[in-house]
């Protein structure tokens, strides 16, 4: 569903990327590997059109995102939910109003708000925080509280850049087993990271990249560095 | 078929009537808790806006003052024309109605010999030696006179330069006129013409750019405000939030910012009316604290326009171009 076709990217004449060529099926669970600065959040952001390739082209199915006019490309992010290593809540909403918000930016009803996000609160275990604000979370719930405001809408992709980069060890754990059971129901998930028992725990697919270039594409997660 | 049609038709612009009023209520639900919530940045935007406000209305109460303090002025600018002691009432009647005809009057007063002589009594009451002298006299010295009042000050001249033109009066009423006081007082009327129309310049002038001036700090603040929130907006936009609903909450924060600010400046202006009535009425001619009462409804409406608009235009632009993917 997501097809890296020759992509370069360059930030005037450093090289970020150069020359990935990725397949991305439907259902997969995909880590992207690498040290910092080998081009993991560059690769998140091509896909989410927050950035241009210098060359070649990034297709969502059959659609290249980047030709994309600014209205579809609303409709577009509307099929990928985003987790972020520095959570990126909004900070004057509520547990359930920053989950709400992303139900109630895609138009859906009162009714199916109500309904859907005590659900998602309950499973990511945050039903009793539902009124906190962020500054009153720890790491590791805002960061559940992200990953349910991410999958609130359904979307077909899950994008997580780092998403256990700020948690410790404990928090890491349960965020890795909800991202797997959220890909046990259908959904396609991406994770960058540099955590190696992130890795070793999925047990899925690892792309390595290496100062731009995609070094290792495994079916069976290893982390080799 | 056709029913059918019909129907689905219908029954899609009932759902996108309903979505826009959920859409509607969920910006304002938004743009409320925006403002109550992010207190310290909503207070500073409040305290700006009522500063501009409150700009904008003293310059309101100047240009009123001002007005009537200028008027106040006009009102003591006119021409007299003295007649001689000896006149006849119908000469005078005569240059009376031939006055009234010119289309720079406004005014005329007639003041008759017996009239001008208990005025002066009335003035002198407490000097005697005068009118010991006036008793002494045995007649009435003093003659009639016509005060004349123009509608501009700068039709005073026009006016004067009448009497000069002796076409227009028969000789035997020019005879009667003693002497017109526009000559002496011209150098004066001359300058009080040309302040009274410096001061209303300057004070447009400088009300502009004074409410310029106060708009654009109200717009900057705005402006940074929302550059704060500019991470916020980006969260947004990668939910997959449209471009209007983003803007409407904060568009709305700002129209909030305009109402609050326009109250407490409608509420400020009761002590600072209540204290220039008391203190400047004699100065300028007019109570500010009357005119604040008479005018409540149409300063309230000025204030609360400006500030709504204010508030939201400086919303939209600040946040153009955060909004750009």
């Amino acid at each position: 569903m997501i097809y890296f076709n020759n992509v370069t990217k360059k930030y005037r004449d450093d090289v970020a990327l150069e020359d990935i060529n990725i397949s991305i099926t439907q259902g997969e669970f995909v880590s992207i590997v690498g040290h910092s600065g080998a081009g993991k959040t560059t690769l998140t952001k091509l896909i989410l059109a927050e950035e241009f390739p210098t060359m070649g082209n990034v297709f969502f199915h059959s659609t290249d995102i980047h030709k994309l006019s600014s209205r579809d490309l609303t409709q577009f992010r509307r099929k990928i939910g985003i987790v972020f290593q520095d959570f990126r809540l909004l900070p004057n909403k509520t547990a359930y109003e920053n989950i709400a918000f992303a139900m109630e930016a895609i138009g859906k009803d009162d009714q199916n708000i109500k309904e859907d996000v005590p659900h998602v609160l309950e499973l990511v275990d945050l039903t009793s925080k539902a009124s906190h604000f962020p500054h009153q979370l720890s790491g590791g719930e805002k960061q559940r509280l992200a990953i349910a405001r991410a999958i609130i809408t359904q979307p077909e992709i899950i994008i997580a850049d780092e998403p256990t980069g700020n948690l410790d060890p404990i928090n890491t754990n349960d965020v890795v087993n909800l991202l797997k059971k959220i890909n046990d129901l259908g959904t396609t998930v991406i994770i960058t990271t540099h955590n190696r028992n992130v890795v070793e725990q999925i047990k899925k697919r690892v792309i390595t990249l290496e100062n731009g270039r995609m070094v290792r594409d495994d079916k069976d997660g290893k982390y080799m560095l | 078929m056709v029913v059918w049609f019909a129907t689905t038709r219908t029954v899609n612009i009932c759902y996108n009537i309903l979505m826009f009023l959920i859409k509607m209520k969920r910006v304002i639900v938004s743009g409320y808790r925006n403002f109550t919530r992010s207190g310290f940045t909503s207070l500073a935007s409040i305290l700006v806006m009522t500063i501009t406000l409150f700009v904008m209305t003293s310059l309101i109460f100047i240009q009123a003052g001002l007005n009537s303090a200028l008027n106040d002025i006009k009102e003591k600018v006119d021409v007299t024309v003295y007649f001689v002691s000896d006149a006849d009432e119908d000469s005078i009647q005569e240059l009376k109605e031939a006055l009234g005809k010119l289309p720079e009057v406004r005014e005329i007063f007639y003041k008759s010999k017996e009239e001008a002589l208990t005025q002066f009594k009335e003035r002198h009451s407490n000097d005697y030696l005068t009118l010991q002298a006036l008793d002494e006299l045995g007649e009435n010295p003093l003659g009639a006179s016509l005060n004349i009042k123009a509608q501009d000050p700068s039709q005073y001249e026009s006016i004067a330069k009448y009497f000069e033109n002796e076409n227009a009066l028969s000789n035997g009423t020019l005879m009667v006129v003693d002497k017109i006081d526009y000559h002496q007082n011209k150098l004066v009327i001359d300058r009080l013409t040309s302040i009274i129309n410096g001061a209303k310049k300057l004070g447009l002038a400088a009300s502009l750019i004074l409410i310029l001036i106060s708009v654009l700090i109200t717009f900057n603040t705005i402006r940074l405000i929302i550059y704060m929130s500019r991470e916020e907006i980006g969260i947004m936009k990668l939910v997959g939030a449209g471009g209007r609903y983003i803007r409407g909450p904060f568009i709305f924060s700002g129209i909030l910012v305009g109402i609050v600010a326009s109250i407490v400046t409608i509420i400020i202006f009761v002590p600072v009316s209540i204290w220039l009535g008391n203190q400047m009425t004699d100065f300028i001619g007019i109570n500010l604290y009357t005119y604040y009462k008479s005018n409540f409804l149409q300063l309230f409406i000025i204030m609360l326009g400006s500030g709504v608009i204010i508030g939201s235009v400086s919303s939209i632009f600040a946040i153009h171009r955060y909004l750009k993917k």
